[in-house]
């Protein structure tokens, strides 16, 4: 079973998933999504709102993710992020929260335009969930 | 001497002081325990950053251009310091420790000609340092509202630096805070983390890493996340720390009042068989002189 590697999510609270089963991880990097294969060339990026895909035998997973940092090296993949869910355990009262609060964001004139289009990002994502 | 119903009432408010600090003690205990542990689950994160942070900065060929976060401003005129003490009082030398670790810090940048900011995070750090550091006090955020440090709390505070930061208000900035060793043992921490202080960390890996988008911009990124996540050990650290120092203090309150109780005791026994051998005393020379 060589075709499979480690990944390892922390949040700023715990240590949120590790898994060393995992065949695939799909990110949102923030120039576009990346997929994540073993023995990929060490790379960090960081991530913009979207959803984690992480192919693996025990099962599939999604994860909702805000922001974070990724980084992969020697076949281990560090996943930083604050604001993380499981798609799983995300019902739609949650969902509609995060997406009021996404787009009470978007709306504001007062940000930069890096902030904006993260937050645009996030309505984007959050809608497409429904 | 007292009398017998002085030495009554103090044993008795001895007594109910004794279950004060001793319910106290079980709280800060079941608290500790919790603290700690959040305290140990939020290392990795801020290590792993720690490590990112390191490889990009080496990663980094042109030093000249790096962002200020990282370098600095080039000079160092003014100094923020963030101050961070517990809302509430009652754990022995937790606050105390923190404001003398800060006061010498303090001292030796006034005696140095600089500039000196303060921004107190917790009420009772505001209250021992507004006497004499009033008028150097900027910001004073206390948390007292939420229950657990969380990270939101450290990020507000870690936005409100870097933005004092962009708007050139200071060049240093050093968080002041307890580092959680065990129960009895608490050390005050000074902590540079603006610029970043990383220098006698080499790194090891020689690996190169690539970098999607460019190295720069992931560090501009990464750098105000990491204020964010120091800020937030720091809190993790201290309330661990604060519950700690809180259940140390009271185990040794409970335990004078006890023998504050024991010693009352005695002296009340001692002051009751007096006053009963006085009155035999005057009895029996009452009888004999009949």
């Amino acid at each position: 079973m060589s075709e499979e590697f480690k990944v390892e999510i922390v949040n700023p609270e715990k240590s949120f998933l590790v898994k060393d089963d995992v065949s695939e991880v799909v990110v949102p990097a923030f120039e576009g999504e990346m997929g994540i294969l073993k023995d990929h060339i060490s790379i960090i990026s960081f991530l913009k709102p979207g959803i984690i895909k992480i192919l693996s035998k025990s099962g599939d997973e999604n994860y909702y993710v805000e922001d974070g940092i990724v980084e992969f090296k020697n076949n281990n993949l560090s996943i930083l992020t604050s604001t993380i869910f499981n798609l799983a355990d995300m019902d739609k009262s949650k969902q509609q929260d995060l997406l009021k609060k996404a787009e009470e964001e978007a709306n504001k004139t007062d940000i930069n335009d890096q902030s904006k289009y993260l937050a645009d990002q996030k309505v984007e994502v959050l809608k497409t969930l429904n | 001497m007292a009398s017998l119903d002085d030495l009554k009432k103090r044993i008795a408010s001895v007594k109910s002081t004794q279950k004060i600090t001793k319910a106290m003690k079980m709280v800060a205990a079941a608290k500790l325990r919790r603290a700690q542990e959040s305290a140990e689950k939020g290392r990795p994160y801020s290590e792993k950053m720690n490590n990112v942070i390191l490889n990009l900065s080496n990663g980094i060929y042109d030093k000249e251009n790096a962002p200020k976060l990282l370098s600095g401003t080039g000079q160092e005129k003014t100094h923020l310091c963030v101050v961070m003490t517990s809302d509430r009082g009652l754990c022995g030398g937790f606050n105390s420790n923190i404001i003398k670790k800060a006061k010498s810090y303090f001292a030796k940048i006034l005696d140095k000609g600089k500039e000196l900011k303060i921004i107190t995070v917790g009420s009772k750090g505001n209250d021992q340092l507004k006497r004499v550091y009033g008028d150097k006090i900027i910001e004073n955020i206390s948390f007292k509202e939420s229950k657990n440090a969380n990270y939101f709390d450290a990020d507000k505070v870690g936005k409100m630096v870097i933005e004092k930061f962009e708007a050139g208000e200071f060049d240093v900035c050093t968080i002041f805070y307890n580092q959680f060793k065990n129960v009895i043992t608490q050390i005050p921490q000074a902590q540079q983390i603006i610029p970043l202080n990383n220098e006698g960390e080499e790194n090891s890996s020689e690996e190169s890493y690539e970098f999607e988008p460019d190295e720069d911009e992931i560090l501009s990124n990464l750098l105000p996340k990491n204020i964010s996540t120091q800020i937030f050990k720091a809190m993790l650290e201290n309330s661990a720390s604060e519950q700690g120092s809180r259940m140390s203090a009271m185990d040794n309150a409970t335990r004078n009042a006890g023998e504050m109780v024991d010693k009352l005791t005695i002296e009340y026994n001692r002051s009751r068989q007096a006053a009963i051998t006085k009155e035999l005393i005057e009895i029996i020379s009452g009888a004999e002189s009949l």
